[in-house]
């Protein structure tokens, strides 16, 4: 099948598997489309799917499909009856352990704006941005946004879904956001592109999906959240919530991960992707509250339970994963499964003096 | 933009959003009182209200760790 002449923007190279599921499944993408027994994962039943290795890494691989597919991957892949059928029967206890994880977040009489502020007012999860700022080494810092790589390498993508299911208000409150998420149609502005320069300026590479193999299973649990809520139609209202819930807590943590990396000794070419977004994301935040997801309830009154449950949904899966690297850290360990991210062959002059001893540790 | 109650749009508006920024959209300058051009960055921006913002005139979402409160039109 052709392969891109530039591969800066994917497809990334098939991961290796963490497990049964997931090996049938890289072992049936090398190959050309077929059937897949109708057995495979009709026994699921892990016991925690936010942290389940196996199980992300498997609804990972099927939603990739339907962004930049897979290296080597025939494209015919994407709609395959009975993968589509093992994506269902994984995104099942997904979905049920989510609904465990929130409840069912109450409607205030308010508005669902307004429900969107409690919610976000009552997320009391460990100060990952805190840490960043204060205390983090390099390398902790680079473990980060190796992390974070999965998702600001494609940015706004997963939300973009919500598109062509909406009209009125709504539609033209994520256009506005959209727009400046993809930098107002200018490569250079682009956040995804600006977090390709953070990528580089810390000696990571940059490449789309470069780190997959090193993102734990809730790392690919807060990117297979915004995946199910944006590949179903039915979950729209949970994807606006979702996306509103990411822009209310972004501007005060990305000031803090931005004066992080200066703590750290990096220019403001490193930084710019943090700075950037606490003041694109103060204007966001209010968009998609009021105008994107209070014009979807207008429009469509039945959905306010879900963009409340959207959006606790991924406050959630977002404690579970700050958990995740503070715990490791707590303990001396990497957070990342395979403890160096894979670097950049680098000039010595692109990161700080202070980078030299914590850098040795991870290169 | 939302002026859907008017036949002629204005060139800009501006929105207080509820205990938050003031949204600016549409055609406009921001300018220093010497009439120097303020680069906006973006095609909407949002100012501070609340007067806590280390970024002013733009807003950085300092308003709800200070718990300002305001409408979202003419008090009084």
């Amino acid at each position: 099948m052709p392969e891109p002449a530039d591969r800066r923007y994917g497809p990334a190279p098939l991961p290796q598997p963490r497990g049964p599921l997931s090996a049938a499944v890289t072992d049936a993408l090398r190959r050309a489309p077929h059937d897949l027994p109708a057995s495979l994962g009709a026994d699921l039943d892990p016991a925690d799917p936010l942290t389940d290795e196996d199980l992300q890494l498997t609804l990972f691989l099927c939603y990739e499909l339907h962004y930049r597919g897979w290296r080597g991957v025939d494209e015919d892949w994407e709609w395959q009856p009975t993968l589509l059928g093992l994506r269902a029967r994984a995104e099942r206890p997904f979905e049920a352990a989510l609904r465990r994880l929130v409840g069912s977040p109450r409607v205030p009489s308010a508005g669902v704006a307004a429900g969107l502020a409690e919610l976000v007012a009552a997320d009391d999860g460990p100060s990952l941005a805190t840490t960043l700022q204060r205390h983090a080494d390099l390398t902790q810092f680079r473990e980060f946004v190796v992390h974070r790589s999965v998702y600001h390498l494609r940015e706004a993508d997963p939300h973009s879904w919500a598109l062509p299911r909406l009209g009125g208000a709504a539609k033209a409150a994520l256009v506005e956001i959209q727009t400046d998420e993809y930098g107002n149609g200018r490569l250079d502005r682009m956040h995804a592109e600006l977090f390709r320069t953070t990528l580089g300026r810390l000696g990571l590479d940059t490449g789309y999906g470069a780190h997959l193999d090193a993102a734990p299973a809730v790392t690919l649990a807060t990117n297979n959240v915004m995946s199910l809520f944006g590949l179903h139609r039915r979950l729209r209202g949970a994807l606006l919530g979702h996306l509103a819930a990411f822009e209310m807590t972004s501007s005060l943590p990305n000031r803090r991960y931005g004066n992080g990396l200066r703590r750290l000794g990096f220019d403001e070419v490193a930084t710019r992707f943090y700075d950037e977004h606490v003041e694109a994301d103060a204007v966001h935040e209010q968009i998609a509250a009021h105008d994107m997801c209070g014009g979807l309830v207008r429009a469509e009154p039945a959905l306010a339970p879900d963009v409340l449950f959207g959006a606790a949904a991924g406050l959630a899966v977002d404690r579970l994963f700050a958990a995740h690297l503070l715990d490791s850290w707590a303990a001396g360990r990497s957070s990342l499964r395979s403890p160096a991210p894979r670097s950049l062959s680098m000039p010595t002059t692109v990161l700080p003096s202070v980078a030299g001893g914590p850098l040795a540790g991870v290169a | 933009m939302r002026t859907d109650d008017t036949s002629e749009p204005a060139a800009a508006t501006i929105t207080p959003y509820e205990d938050g920024p003031l949204l600016v959209r549409g055609d406009f300058a921001l300018v220093t009182p010497d009439g120097e051009r303020i680069d906006a960055r973006r095609g909407t921006v949002a100012l501070c209200r609340c007067g806590k913002s280390a970024l002013k005139p733009f807003c950085d979402g300092t308003h709800k760790v200070v718990d300002f409160r305001a409408g979202t039109s003419r008090e009084g």
